[in-house]
């Protein structure tokens, strides 16, 4: 994976001593809260609920072991003990105290990380495929692309001030495992009918308070001039994006208001102007991130099978495992859905197991999953069982990746300001209901997504089932939506009707996937057969 | 009632204004009656709390209730962290918060 | 800041409450006037852009420009960093102003989108502006100063 130079440890370390200063500054009283506000914000801390949370960045969702020893050891010294995994492949903690902050950010800066750019109207944290580097059916790891537009957004003068946050997502496979479409900007890496390596440009998607699925702008865009298109799409938005509406802000308004076509037209006539201006680094650049990307040293000859002779063991590996790209491996998912937990949220102590099993059994690296999971990239088939006891034992064996019990949750009331009602109860609501019922073992692949508010973290309207936690006249209130997709089938879910209370939403889900159940055609999946008979007899289901 | 709230500059921990400071169990919350936007005014010149503002809460047994489950939960704590509740949950209980 | 030296630097001696200047001529004396009455009046030479404003439709008259004010009229509004970008990019060298709620830790990025000079409606605390200014060590992209990126730094 990719490794600091002088000059990117430079760049952490410098901002790492900015908000030195600037938390003295504001401690000292030289700064107003209203000041100080955006510059800690620059710097992913938020006031939440209860104290202060910094969101921590993970580029492309990728850490080395010895950087997840350090989320860990940062969960005991800084936190309460454990971290929570986001919607955006990143970390957050909840419990930080201002005055340890600049202390925090040099002992993630001595791991190559940092909190840059993971809140403010500002490009963020870049997205990308989980399985980048190992999965079987991509074009190519997508990852040095992302990295390079890291570097190119971090601390880019122009864009520091947008209309509103911009996401960024990089894939280079058919399947979207990274909801690419649901972004500002995803970009998959594909290749043209010479061979060549190019970008595929979608923007203007998102969800939020309106969510829209990007349109393709520019099929295919040489990767030499990748940083310059990606630059002009970004000039044409912070000139023209809504800054008077801070819910219209978003590009997928401006991309919708002025319509595709005519958007295309101007990011095009700013591109030709821009690849005149010296903006895209050389391809030797390029080729320098790639060689951090080589493949591991993969094993030749190894067994291709596993002893299944342990059934808990046989269906973790069907439900978490997935192809590898090399004969003999695998990639397996560690669930942070237990049945009746918080999703996403690690203890330190399996923050620390997690590190020490990717050192050990996935060539030392791990990956967070906009799911909220993590992946070990690249284990041998031989070696599963063992992974899987050592999973088992602390908490982190449960086998139900993107089942029913594999719940994205935000925050919610629980931890957030922004939050209108509490969605990790509901989650954990819902998924002790399917253990208890066992129904959850007979549903197939279901993605249920929660948000606390319209803001969307919890990517409800992405999910095959989706709920939206709303106040309602002071009391906490649930909506239900069906029929969303963030994958390559990408679509958004609809609202069924009238909400319910916490109770009603969690019997209300049980409703829908019983009636999927006597409807479904042989191999649908719910979201198939929702698509098949339409939203009406699930309605007269639920309030008929 | 009117209660201020507020958090700890340093820590972001929640702070109800008891009469005379700042205190993280909101059974010490005081009445600040029409006092309120003085009181917040000066307590926020002087830097001993941050962010604050005043909310509706209602007299109960237990002490002031706020109005809005927003500020139930952030003077108790995580609802799914008991264990990291503020001392107060136990003497209210969790009914108090929904 | 590779092209900045502080002791170039015009400290809050300026005319026109110019706090900071970056250049070494002579500072115009000129009332800047809107872009609609720039259009219209073929002699003016000095213009404000509003956030607003197509800065697109200066392009045909940089030459008779001698100074362009870029208004911030909140600093969380940053399309004058563009505006700025991209009338370097067409080759204007004039002086380039910014104007209106400019802060400390905006400078450094305003200054690689261009702008020389700096007249802040509050005047600015002078040492921290001097630290704000340094505070980049190197720069990842190219823009519209003098800095070299770091992929020309690994790469020549």
């Amino acid at each position: 994976m990719y490794q600091y130079d002088q000059h990117d440890q430079a760049m952490v370390q410098a901002r790492v001593e900015q908000f030195r200063d600037q938390v003295q500054r504001r401690l000292d009283g030289k700064m107003t809260e209203d000041q100080f506000k955006p510059l800690r914000l620059q710097n992913g801390l938020y006031q939440q609920l209860h104290a202060y949370m910094l969101r921590v960045a993970v580029p492309y969702g990728t850490l080395s072991s010895r950087q997840m020893h350090a989320l860990a050891d940062i969960a005991d010294k800084y936190d309460r003990g454990y971290g929570h995994f986001t919607t955006r492949q990143n970390i957050q903690y909840n419990w930080i105290k201002l005055e340890e902050t600049p202390d925090l950010l040099a002992d993630l800066a001595k791991v190559e990380m940092h909190a840059i750019q993971t809140s403010g109207n500002c490009i963020r944290n870049i997205s990308s495929d989980q399985y980048a580097g190992a999965a079987a059916d991509e074009v190519v790891d997508p990852r040095p692309y992302a990295e390079l537009l890291r570097q190119w957004s971090t601390f880019h003068p122009e864009f520091a001030f947008l209309p509103r946050k911009f996401k960024i997502a990089v894939i280079a496979s058919e399947q979207d495992r990274a909801a690419m479409r649901l972004h500002d900007i995803g970009i998959n890496i594909v290749k043209n009918e010479a061979g060549e390596l190019g970008a595929a440009f979608y923007v203007g998607g998102g969800m939020g308070r309106t969510p829209m699925i990007a349109p393709c702008i520019r099929e295919f865009v040489p990767l030499d001039q990748l940083v310059t298109y990606a630059e002009s799409v970004l000039r044409v938005y912070n000139r023209h994006g809504r800054r008077d509406n801070k819910y219209k802000a978003r590009i997928k308004i401006l991309v919708h208001e002025t319509g595709a076509e005519e958007f295309t037209r101007q990011v095009e006539e700013e591109f030709a102007h821009l690849l005149d201006q010296g903006v895209e680094p050389p391809l030797a650049e390029l080729d320098r991130i790639r060689s951090f990307f080589q493949q591991p040293e993969f094993a030749t000859g190894l067994s291709e099978k596993a002893d299944r002779s342990d059934p808990e063991f046989a269906l973790w590996i069907d439900r978490n495992c997935s192809p590898h790209k090399v004969p003999g491996y695998v990639s397996a998912a560690i669930s942070l859905k237990p049945v009746g937990g918080i999703p996403g949220d690690a203890s330190a102590e399996q923050m620390h197991l997690m590190a020490d099993i990717a050192k050990e059994y996935s060539f030392d690296e791990c990956r967070v999953t906009h799911a909220q999971n993590v992946i070990l990239p690249h284990v041998e088939i031989g070696k599963l069982y063992e992974v899987w006891q050592k999973l088992e034992a602390a908490g982190l064996g449960t086998p139900n990746l993107d089942q029913v019990g594999d719940i994205i949750a935000c925050p919610g009331l629980d931890y957030c300001s922004l939050a209108n009602a509490r969605s990790i109860p509901v989650a954990q609501k819902i998924s002790e209901r399917f253990d208890e019922t066992g129904k959850g073992d007979v549903l197939g692949e279901l993605k249920l997504k929660i948000s606390g508010c319209i803001n969307a973290c919890g990517h409800h309207h992405a999910g095959h089932i989706g709920i939206l936690g709303v106040d309602r006249k002071g009391t906490e209130n649930y909506q239900l939506l069906l029929g969303g997709s963030e994958a390559e089938d990408v679509s958004l879910a609809k609202i069924t009707g009238p909400g319910f209370d916490e109770a009603g939403i969690v019997n209300a889900v049980e409703t829908v996937t019983d009636l999927y159940l006597a409807q479904r055609a042989d191999g649908e999946r719910f979201l198939d057969t929702y698509r098949r008979i339409g939203m009406e007899p699930f309605k007269e289901a639920l309030y008929g | 009632m009117k209660i201020l709230t507020g958090n700890d500059l340093r820590s972001g921990a929640v702070l109800w204004w008891t009469g005379n400071g700042w205190s993280i169990h909101i059974g010490d919350a005081a009445d600040a009656g029409d006092e309120a936007e003085t009181i917040l005014a000066t307590e926020s010149a002087a830097r001993r709390v941050n962010d604050a503002y005043a909310i509706d809460a209602e007299e109960t047994p237990d002490g002031p209730r706020p109005a809005h489950i927003k500020d139930r939960v952030r003077a108790l704590g995580p609802t799914v962290r008991p264990d990291l509740a503020v001392p107060a949950a136990e003497k209210v209980g969790w009914d108090w918060v929904i | 800041m590779a092209d900045f030296d502080p002791d170039v630097t015009d400290l809050g001696t300026g005319r026109d409450e110019v706090q900071f200047r970056f250049r070494d001529d002579e500072q115009a004396d000129v009332a800047a006037v809107t872009v609609d009455s720039f259009l219209d009046q073929a002699d003016a030479d000095a213009v404000r852009i509003e956030p607003g404003d197509d800065t697109r439709d200066l392009l045909p008259h940089l030459g008779r420009l001698r100074l362009v004010e870029v208004n911030f009229p909140s600093y969380t509004d940053g399309r004058g960093y563009s505006a700025a970008r991209l009338l370097r990019e067409h080759g204007y060298t004039g002086e380039l102003r910014a104007v209106g709620d400019v802060l400390v830790d905006q400078l450094a990025y305003m200054r690689r989108c261009g702008i020389d000079s700096f007249a802040p409606d509050r005047w600015l605390d002078e040492a921290a502006a001097q630290k704000a200014l340094g505070i980049l060590p190197e720069v990842y992209q190219s823009a519209a100063d003098a800095s070299t990126p770091i992929w020309k730094l690994r790469h020549g």
